[in-house]
C-alpha cells in the first residue's frame, strides 16, 4: 500500500477510525485541534458520530453513553483538559467500559504552555482520576508507531473493558511524516459478548444495568479483578524497544519523542566511543519493569532518565527497578523548551565524563 | 371487577422504593415506569442514572440503565441516543445534578436539540447528602448550609430551569408540573407520554419538570409538604406547559 504523507494528529484520528472507531467528542485546546478537526470532517463519511462538545467533562461523558451501547468511542485533549476528562476517565474504569483517550501532551503545571512537553506522565500513569485505576497508556515515537498502535488500541480497551491512552507529545501530534495506513477494520458492535446496552436487531435479553459498582462486596471484588488484570498487564502486553543496549555500560531511558531525540545523540556517542545505549518504553502502562530490573549491573554504570519534564517524573519507575544497582541520573527540559540530538549528546557525555571521574 | 389500577410489571421490580416515607420520587418513577409500559417501550428504553436520591431507582427500575456522573447525564445520554436513536432515552434528574454541577450539560444539550427526553425532579433540596442548599431552594428556605433560611443578598435565587431552557430556540417540548395532588399526577403521566412520544417521532428535545417534595430534609411530615407544594413552591415554579411545538402545527 502506498504511504502518504500526515501529521501525528490526523494519523491518529484516521488509525482510529480505521481500527472502529465510530464516535469522537472533544473540546477545542492546543495542541491537539487537528484531531477534532480530522475527525468532523472524516467520521460523517464512515457513518460516525462527531460531536464539539461544551466541555471536556462533557466530551468523555459523551464517549462513556455511546461506549455503553457498544460503539467504538473516542475522545482527545492535552494537559488542562486531560484533567476535565479524569472524571470521565474514572467512570469508565469503574463501569467496566472501553475507550480511546489521546493526550497530546504540553508545557504544564496549570495552563501551562502550548509548546510540547511530556508533563502528565505522572498523570497518565499514576492517577487520571479518583479510586486508584489504571489505563494501558503507549507512548509512541513516530507517526507510523502512532498508527499502528492506535488501530489496535480498541481490541485492548474491549478486551480488558477499560479505557486505553495515547500518550503523544505536542511534537509528534504536529510533525508530518509518511505513514503506511492498514485496512479499514470490519467491526461488530460489542460483538454480541453483551457488555453493553446495545441489541442487535430483533434480540430480546434481560434489562442490563451499566452502573459504577455501589454495592460494597461487588466493589471489592471488581477492584481484585482489576488488581490481576494489572498484573496480567505486566506479563503479557509491555512492550518495549531496545537500542544499542547489548554491550552498553550506561543506558538511556526515554520515551517519545525524547528517546527520539536521543537515539540520534547515542549514535553520535557511539562514534566518539561510548558504550552507550537507550531503554524505550512503548507502553508506559504496563511500564517495562523487568527489562529494567534485569539489566547486567556487572556491565551498566550508570542510568540516565532523559525526558521533556523538570523534575524527571519516569525515575521514580526506574529507580524502584534499578534498586541501587547504579545510579540513576536525569535530564530534561521542560515548559515548552526542547532539548536537541546535540544537546543531549553533551548532556549525556558530560553526565558519563563526571561519573568516571568521582 | 374491572381493574382500576396494577402496578406496571415490566418496568418495576415487586420490591419496596430505596426512598423515605412520603417522598414523591416514588410517584415519579411510578408514572413513568406506567408511561413507559403503556407505549409498549420498556425493552427498548435506556434510564440513565444521575447522582443523588434518583441515583435509587437502580433499586425498582426493571430495564436498561446506566449510571453517569454527577450532572453529566445529558451528556451521557446524547452519546447514547446518537449512537442508538431507535432507543428510547430518558435522564431522570435532581435539582443539584441538573441546575448546578450539571447546569452545562444540560444547557448544551438542551440548546443541541437533542433527541432524548430530561425529566427533572424539583424538590429544592440535596436530598442524598442531607438537605444543603439547592440552586432551586426558595429564598427564606432552610436547608443545612443555609440554617437562617436562602438570603439572595449572598445565595441569589432559585433558579427556574424550564424558563431557562425556554430561552433556547431548539427544544421541543418544556412542561412543569406538580405531583402535590392527583390531577397534578395524571396530568405529568400524560405530559412525559407526550414527551417519550415526540421523542420516538425524532421531534427534538424535550424537557418535563416535576415538583417534589423531600419531607425528611423540609422537616415536615408528608402531608404538610404537599401543602407547602401546593401554597408555595408550586407560586414560585408554576406548572404548566411551556413550550409545545408540536401543538403549535
Amino acid at each position: 500500500m502506498a504511504k502518504i504523507l500526515m501529521k501525528g494528529c490526523e494519523a491518529v484520528a484516521e488509525a482510529a477510525v480505521r481500527g472502529g472507531c465510530r464516535f469522537f467528542a472533544g473540546y477545542p485546546i492546543t495542541p491537539q485541534n487537528e484531531i477534532p478537526e480530522y475527525m468532523s470532517r472524516r467520521l460523517p463519511e464512515v457513518g460516525g458520530t462527531f460531536i464539539q462538545g461544551e466541555s471536556e467533562v462533557a466530551s468523555i461523558s459523551m464517549v462513556y453513553g455511546a461506549s455503553s451501547v457498544g460503539v467504538r468511542a473516542m475522545t482527545s485533549s492535552s494537559g488542562p483538559g486531560i484533567s476535565l476528562k479524569s472524571e470521565g476517565a474514572s467512570y469508565l474504569s469503574g463501569t467496566m467500559l472501553p475507550a480511546l483517550i489521546v493526550d497530546v501532551t504540553r508545557g504544564g503545571p496549570g495552563l501551562g504552555s502550548i509548546q510540547p512537553s511530556q508533563s502528565d506522565y505522572f498523570q497518565l500513569t499514576k492517577a487520571l482520576g479518583h479510586g486508584g485505576f489504571h489505563m494501558m497508556c503507549f507512548a509512541p515515537e513516530s507517526c507510523q508507531e502512532i498508527v499502528d498502535l492506535t488501530y489496535n488500541a480498541f481490541e485492548y480497551a474491549e478486551r480488558d473493558r477499560n479505557p486505553v491512552i495515547m500518550c503523544l507529545d505536542g511534537c509528534l501530534g504536529a510533525i508530518m511524516e509518511q505513514v503506511e495506513l492498514p485496512e479499514m477494520k470490519e467491526i461488530h458492535r460489542d460483538k454480541g459478548e453483551s457488555w453493553s446496552l446495545y441489541r442487535h436487531e430483533g434480540e430480546k435479553r434481560d434489562m442490563h444495568i451499566l452502573t459504577p459498582y455501589l454495592m460494597e462486596p461487588q466493589l471489592e471484588q471488581l477492584n481484585r479483578m482489576r488488581a490481576k488484570q494489572y498484573l496480567s498487564w505486566q506479563k503479557n502486553d509491555v512492550k518495549v524497544e531496545n537500542f544499542m543496549t547489548d554491550d552498553a555500560e550506561f543506558i538511556c531511558i526515554a520515551y517519545g519523542v525524547s528517546a527520539r531525540v536521543a537515539k540520534d545523540a547515542i549514535i553520535m556517542l557511539r562514534h566518539d566511543g561510548y558504550k552507550v545505549g537507550l531503554i524505550r518504553p512503548i507502553t508506559l502502562v504496563p511500564y517495562p519493569k523487568a527489562q529494567i530490573a534485569g539489566l547486567d549491573y556487572g556491565r551498566v554504570k550508570g542510568i540516565i532518565d532523559i525526558e521533556l519534564a523538570i523534575p524527571a517524573q519516569m525515575k521514580d519507575d526506574i529507580s524502584l527497578q534499578v534498586a541501587g544497582r547504579a545510579p540513576v541520573y536525569e535530564y530534561g527540559r521542560t515548559g515548552g523548551v526542547l532539548f536537541d540530538d546535540v544537546e543531549i549528546y553533551g548532556a549525556v557525555k558530560k553526565i558519563i565524563d563526571s561519573s568516571r571521574e568521582g | 371487577m374491572a381493574v382500576v389500577y396494577k402496578r406496571p410489571t415490566e418496568t418495576l421490580r415487586p420490591v419496596p422504593t430505596g426512598f423515605c416515607p412520603g417522598c414523591l420520587h416514588s410517584t415519579a418513577i411510578r408514572i413513568i415506569g406506567e408511561a413507559v409500559e403503556e407505549m409498549g417501550q420498556a425493552d427498548n428504553c435506556i434510564h440513565v442514572l444521575p447522582v443523588g436520591c434518583s441515583t435509587l431507582n437502580l433499586l425498582e427500575w426493571k430495564g436498561d440503565m446506566i449510571g453517569a456522573a454527577h450532572g453529566r447525564a445529558p451528556a451521557v445520554a446524547t452519546g447514547i441516543k446518537r449512537s442508538s436513536p431507535e432507543r428510547l432515552v430518558f435522564t431522570y434528574q435532581g435539582d443539584g445534578d441538573i441546575a448546578a454541577i450539571g447546569f452545562s450539560e444540560i444547557l448544551s444539550a438542551a440548546n443541541r436539540g437533542e433527541k432524548f427526553t430530561v425529566i427533572f425532579a424539583n424538590n429544592q433540596t440535596y436530598g442524598m447528602t442531607g438537605g444543603q442548599m439547592a440552586p432551586t431552594t426558595l429564598v427564606g428556605q432552610k436547608s443545612t448550609t443555609c440554617i437562617n433560611g436562602r438570603d439572595p443578598e449572598t445565595m441569589g435565587y432559585p433558579i427556574r430551569l424550564s424558563e431557562i431552557i425556554d430561552s433556547l430556540k431548539a427544544p421541543y417540548f418544556i412542561a412543569r408540573y406538580s405531583l402535590a395532588n392527583p390531577k397534578g399526577i395524571i396530568e405529568a403521566k400524560k405530559g412525559i407520554k407526550k414527551a417519550f412520544t415526540y421523542q420516538m417521532e425524532s421531534r427534538g428535545f424535550t424537557f418535563i419538570e416535576l415538583l417534589t417534595n423531600c419531607p425528611t430534609n423540609w422537616g415536615m411530615k408528608p402531608l404538610d409538604s404537599l401543602k407547602y407544594m401546593e401554597e408555595t413552591t408550586s407560586k414560585y415554579f408554576v406548572p404548566g406547559v411551556i413550550r409545545d411545538k408540536g401543538a403549535e402545527n
